[in-house]
């Protein structure tokens, strides 16, 4: 494990999330400064952002400096604000906007300044009311609100996806598609587009105005800076909070108010993400969750109570990814539903699940990569190690039993009735 | 030489019809065929892409026939076509309606041909749509057989279109109900 | 150079003639999709891989051209 700072251990950050919150322009320029001067020095800045290690913190965790040149290369780019936040678990990029709009807009507007693009679209789902109002309010103190446009986007879970939201832009549906070419090649009107996350871009004036070694003040060596993460399940505060990575999980769990219960598993990194045992002492950052099988994906941390049942909370997420579908390729369109039913058999205790049960690896082998984006992937990830992880509680189901005291669902799965378009 | 030349204009004048109703009859196949392709069904006990084979197969067979009848149309001196009307619809003065619609589902036909043979240049989804024209080249080739000429109140052109009219009436009922949900995937409960 | 098949799965819709030109590089699953390997087609199959690409309905076999390090 890299070197840890001290200091991270006591204090947590406030980079994002200021703990005075700031109230309009005036205040956001008092506390952050205005924008540093890029022009002219746009390679010497992305050298910077380089140098200070930011990953993106959307999901993909690719090094924020690389995407930046991809696109800076291209004629007439454009830059995306990627705030949809599909995910259902997930609320850091709602909140971050809704309590930090200028930041985000600051963040886009230096993006759009370093790729050489006229406009930034900050793409936020319609139904984040609070962050639409938010953004808007920002938007009407700023004086350079018109290189701004905010695009209201479906709320569904694949929304978010890149090549989702550039089809969508585009005039489509909100569905991924096929790639190459990729949105830093044709995105928006078929222009080079830099679809990056608002966290992300959130960083970028901090890194600008500050340096790289003052982003690195904070983090590990191999995963520097302050990352949101979602806290969700058996907390007493559910929440996002701002943390530096490499934190032990125990100090994040403490920052949402502790575990009023004892907890049987972690699913880290949303609904692509994957299920571990409940080990505290783990610090949040990739180099500690590899080895697991894990990594940070979404930034989501759920703890699951021990009164639930891993097998049924599983079930109903497989359900709800399967519905999620663009159903625009076969094998996930037809199989994601079939490995939800089988699941649904465990979790019910029906006759049959164990056959159902021992064709998981059939169906897995002929659904994972078949599909045009990571969706059935990711599906497929956090069903496996939910086999690993549970599988004592499955050999229960199995036997007829199930293990769960209160029937209270943990892992969120909203209605899913938004529209494509 | 008089002789021979009337002799030559009859030939080409029944060459030129016998040629119009062998397209009629093709293009008739090719529809057919296409909703067989669509509907995935076998010729036989063939593979699947044989009938997706013998569709443009005989699409490019219907080509040639139709060449045929365009060039004695436009040869036949007793028919009065001249070589823009055979492109440009409703161009010519004699019989214009009728010629028109020929030359419009030409038109038609010559984009579908173009379009498939160099199907790799076109970005998929322009390809299909252009290929979906091919219900509207059809209906108007139909009409022009029926408008044109003095065979058209002979029994035998009669049976031959009611023949044609019917095999392609039933064909896109076949593909309409085709186009009702495939099968559809498990249906999901969320356990409680 | 080598080539590789690969299929874009959001115009492919199951007709299947791919797999039956091709039986030797792709098969089907049980939903009626493709399933193309991953390994570069080899020179004696490569006009039937062409011929295969030419076939399908819906132009979603594409044959890549990929030059490989070894």
């Amino acid at each position: 494990m890299s070197a840890l700072l001290e200091a991270t251990l006591t204090t947590p950050p406030e980079r994002l999330f200021p703990s005075v919150a700031t109230k309009g322009y005036t205040e956001h320029l008092a506390r952050y400064g205005p924008l540093p001067p890029l022009a002219g020095r746009e390679r010497a800045v992305i050298g910077e952002v380089e140098a200070s290690g930011l990953t993106g913190r959307g999901g993909a965790g690719f090094p924020a400096a690389t995407k930046l040149r991809a696109v800076a290369r291209g004629r007439r780019p454009v830059v995306v604000a990627n705030g949809t936040e599909g995910e259902p678990a997930s609320a850091k990029d709602k909140e971050l906007i809704a309590r930090n709009p200028h930041l985000v807009l600051d963040g886009a507007r230096t993006a759009a300044v370093l790729v050489g693009a006229g406009e930034a679209v900050v793409a936020v789902s319609r139904e984040a009311t609070a962050s639409l109002a938010a953004l808007e309010a920002a938007l009407s103190e700023r004086p350079d609100a018109r290189s701004f446009r905010i695009a209201r986007t479906s709320a569904r879970f694949l929304a978010g996806e890149e090549t989702a939201l550039v089809h969508w832009l585009n005039g489509g549906d909100a569905k991924p598609t096929f790639t190459p070419p990729r949105p830093f090649e044709r995105g928006v009107r078929g222009q080079p587009t830099l679809v990056q996350n608002v966290e992300t871009l959130a960083n970028l004036p901090l890194v600008a105005r500050y340096g790289s070694a003052w982003f690195r003040s904070l983090g590990t060596q191999a995963e520097p800076g302050s990352v949101l993460v979602t806290v969700g399940g058996a907390v007493l505060r559910p929440g996002v909070v701002e943390v530096a990575l490499g934190t032990p999980l125990r100090e994040v769990v403490a920052r949402c108010g502790g575990l009023p219960a004892s907890v049987q598993a972690l699913l880290v990194g949303g609904y692509f993400g994957t299920w571990i045992a409940p080990d505290l002492d783990l610090p949040l950052a990739n180099e500690a969750l590899r080895p697991l099988g894990a990594s940070l994906g979404a930034r989501t941390l759920i703890l699951l109570p021990e009164s639930a049942c891993g097998v049924v909370e599983t079930a109903r997420v497989a359900a709800y990814m399967a519905s999620q579908s663009a159903g625009q390729c076969g094998p996930c369109l037809f199989g994601l539903p079939v490995v939800a039913r089988s699941l649904a058999a465990v979790a019910r205790c029906e006759p049959g699940a164990a056959e159902a049960l021992a064709r998981l690896p059939v169906l897995d082998a002929q659904i994972a990569r078949r599909g045009a984006c990571a969706h059935p992937d990711g599906a497929l990830a956090f069903v496996r190690s939910a086999l690993v992880v549970f599988a004592d509680e499955l050999e229960r189901h199995l036997a007829g039993t199930c293990t769960a005291r209160g029937h209270e669902p943990v892992l969120p799965t909203p209605p899913t009735t938004a529209d494509w378009r | 030489m008089v002789a021979v030349g009337l002799v030559d204009s009859k030939a080409i004048w029944y060459l030129m019809r016998s040629s119009g109703v062998v397209t009629l009859a093709l293009l008739t196949g090719v529809m057919v065929l296409g909703s067989a392709t669509a509907n995935r069904s076998r010729l036989g006990r063939a593979p699947r892409f044989v009938t997706a084979g013998v569709h443009r197969s005989i699409a490019l067979l219907a080509v040639v026939f139709v060449g045929i009848h365009v060039v004695t149309a436009v040869v036949d001196p007793y028919a009065m076509v001249g070589v823009v009307s055979v492109f440009v619809p409703f161009a010519g003065a004699s019989n214009a309606l009728w010629v028109g619609l020929g030359a419009l589902s030409l038109d038609v036909v010559v984009a579908l041909i173009i379009s498939s043979l160099l199907r790799h240049r076109f970005r998929p989804r322009l390809w299909r749509g252009i290929h979906w024209l091919a219900y509207l080249s059809w209906p108007v080739a139909f009409a022009h057989s029926l408008g044109m000429g003095s065979d058209a109140s002979a029994l035998w052109l009669r049976a031959v279109a009611g023949g044609c009219a019917a095999a392609v009436v039933a064909a896109v009922l076949w593909r309409l109900k085709r186009l009702e949900p495939q099968p559809v995937p498990v249906s999901l409960e969320v356990p409680a | 150079m080598n080539e590789h098949l690969r299929v874009n799965p959001v115009l492919c819709d199951a007709y299947g003639h791919c797999a039956e030109l091709l039986p030797e590089l792709i098969d089907r699953d049980e939903w009626g999709y493709p399933i193309v390997t991953s390994a570069p087609v080899p020179e004696h199959l490569r006009r039937d891989a062409r011929r295969a690409v030419s076939a399908c309905p819906r132009l979603a076999l594409l044959l890549e051209r990929r030059t490989e390090s070894r």
